[in-house]
């Protein structure tokens, strides 16, 4: 590791004060930064250690959530209005690293978690357009079995890696940001960039912003969702594709319906178009595959991935005929 | 600030990037804790933070842990006396090389704590239900953060589920 200086914000306002500094980054439970600064693929001067910010879930009177950023992983997937009221979101972080590292991982944390391409890792011996731009990508040719299908671009085809952003990302959910600049709140949907020509440039975050909260706007039929992952062991690995849902039914047919999946992009994928093509249709298993296929089209396998397109249709329609079954 | 090391005060280190698992081994020569993979994979580094709260001290800066209690496999017995778990590992033949036990020994106590709060896991059915039953199934799963290279996991299960049998509601 490089040398670096260590402080703990008293407040946002001193989190924003110190990380505006040029090379400083925020600190939240480590476990992806901390392997990042022993990896040197993280150089910063300075650290600002922000888990003493809200680590409140404040429960609006719509329904709706608001949690602060330094909640750890696990007191958001424990606490009662989250496992009744958006399920998905429980399932999803509970399906994600060991429980040891859910203690320590902040909400903030896992939003900002860098990608697990075995190339971006590999310093000594890879190129990688994400840790040295320009410098080429040795997945798109390599072994990319756990990269992209969808909007990877010719210099970058690196996942994220987050289980809760998928579930966040169904649920609308707002980030709360605080920068020099002021606060502001974007969509989670709009916070990770698709790599482009520039994917070291991987949020839409101003230098120095920090998170301050992860707003769940008020989802009544959410306390019908669920989130299914699919990886190469029972438990304690990455995902290959995930899925959260929640499916409204009025008789037999989809009043509405949220749909995102993980694994397959450089950001949480939200499927706009599978749930477009399902918003007043019968609720039929055909109907989910063909919604499935509406949001491949635009797939794109690498050399090793492409089983990740059938896996795709196959967990889409598996997880929206269980959410059908448990509908009274 | 000082961190709180079964039960004694020490002085953080002056250097920042030294983790937790550094700090405990290496300055307070505590070897209990065991180094593995230094990457968050394999759990070996378990400890558990304010007496049950299990967090991989080599994903941990130790300054982040000023203020704080560490409790390592040292810490658990006293005045010679086992602690129950470490009694039913020897009983129930729960280690071969015994590398990764002080990882799981303090990983199933942080785990019990958690079972007797109702925190749901991946194979947790039914995610409103007020208590959770330390089964089979939900054993594993939740100790399934220490990986053990001898393939004990029989009789760490059998040492882990004797002790801690009554955890959560019978369903
Ligand atoms: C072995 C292993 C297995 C894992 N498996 C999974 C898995 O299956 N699924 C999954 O989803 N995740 C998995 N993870 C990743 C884990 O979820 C993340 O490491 C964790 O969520 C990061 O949270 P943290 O608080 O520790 O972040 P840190 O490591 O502290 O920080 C991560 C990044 O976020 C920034 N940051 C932190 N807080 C803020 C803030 N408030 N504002 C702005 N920036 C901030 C930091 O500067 C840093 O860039 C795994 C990790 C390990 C080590
Ligand atoms: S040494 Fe910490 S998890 Fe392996
Ligand atoms: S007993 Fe040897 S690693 Fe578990």
């Amino acid at each position: 590791m490089s040398p670096f200086t260590y402080a703990r914000a008293a407040d946002a306002a001193d989190a924003i004060r110190r990380g505006g500094e040029a090379q400083t980054k925020y600190l939240g439970g480590g476990t992806n930064l901390v392997d990042l600064l022993r990896e040197t693929l993280e150089r910063p001067a300075a650290l600002v250690d922000v888990t003493g910010l809200s680590n409140a879930i404040e429960e609006r009177a719509d329904g709706g959530l608001l949690i602060g950023a330094a909640v750890r992983n696990t007191a958001l997937a424990e606490h009662r209005a989250v496992r009744t009221r958006y399920p998905a979101l429980s399932r999803a972080i509970v399906a994600g690293a060991s429980a040891q590292i859910r203690n320590m991982a902040t909400v903030g944390g896992n939003l900002l978690q860098r990608t697990r391409c075995t190339y971006f890792y590999d310093d000594d011996g890879s190129r990688c357009n994400k840790r040295q731009p320009g410098q080429g990508c040795d997945a798109i040719d390599g072994f990319n079995r756990i990269h992209a299908i969808l909007g990877a671009s010719p210099a970058c085809v690196a996942t994220h890696p987050s289980d809760m952003c998928v579930a966040l990302a169904a649920f609308d959910a707002v980030v709360h940001l605080r920068g020099a600049g002021g606060e502001r709140t974007i969509l989670l949907n709009d916070l990770h960039r698709l790599p482009g020509d520039r994917p070291d440039l991987e949020t839409v975050l101003e230098p120095g912003e920090l998170i301050t909260a992860v707003e769940l706007p008020a989802l009544p039929f959410a306390a019908r969702s669920t989130y299914r992952k699919v990886r190469d062991r029972a438990s304690y690995a990455f995902a290959l594709v995930s899925v959260a849902a929640a499916l409204e039914l009025d008789g037999g047919t989809v009043k509405d319906v949220r749909l995102a999946l993980g694994g397959v992009a450089h950001k949480p994928w939200r499927a706009w178009k599978a749930e477009a093509a399902l918003r007043g249709r019968p609720a039929t298993v055909e109907n989910f595959r063909a919604a499935a296929e509406a949001e491949l089209v635009d797939a794109r396998p690498l050399t090793h991935n492409a089983f990740k397109i059938e896996l795709v249709r196959r967990t889409v329609a598996a997880v929206l005929g269980e959410l059908m079954e448990d509908h009274p | 600030m000082p961190i709180l090391v079964n039960g004694t005060e020490v002085e953080p280190p002056a250097d920042p990037r030294v983790s937790l698992l550094d700090f405990l081994r290496e300055r307070l020569e505590l070897h209990g804790t065991k180094l593995g993979c230094n990457q968050g994979a394999c759990g070996a580094c378990t400890v558990l933070v304010d007496g049950s709260e299990r967090i991989l001290s080599c994903l941990a800066l130790a300054v982040q842990y000023e203020g704080r209690a560490i409790t390592t496999i040292e810490g658990l017995s006293g005045n010679g006396e086992l602690h129950p778990l470490q009694a039913a590992f020897i009983e129930c033949d729960g280690f071969q090389c015994g590398y990764c036990t002080p990882g799981q020994i303090c990983s199933a106590i942080g785990m019990a704590a958690e079972i007797r709060r109702g925190v749901p896991s991946h194979v947790t059915a039914d995610l409103a239900a007020d208590s959770i039953a330390l089964d089979h199934d939900e054993l594993r799963e939740r100790m399934s953060g220490n990986l053990c290279r001898c393939g004990a996991y029989n009789g760490i299960v059998e040492a882990i589920r004797e002790t801690f049998a009554s955890e959560g509601a019978a369903k």
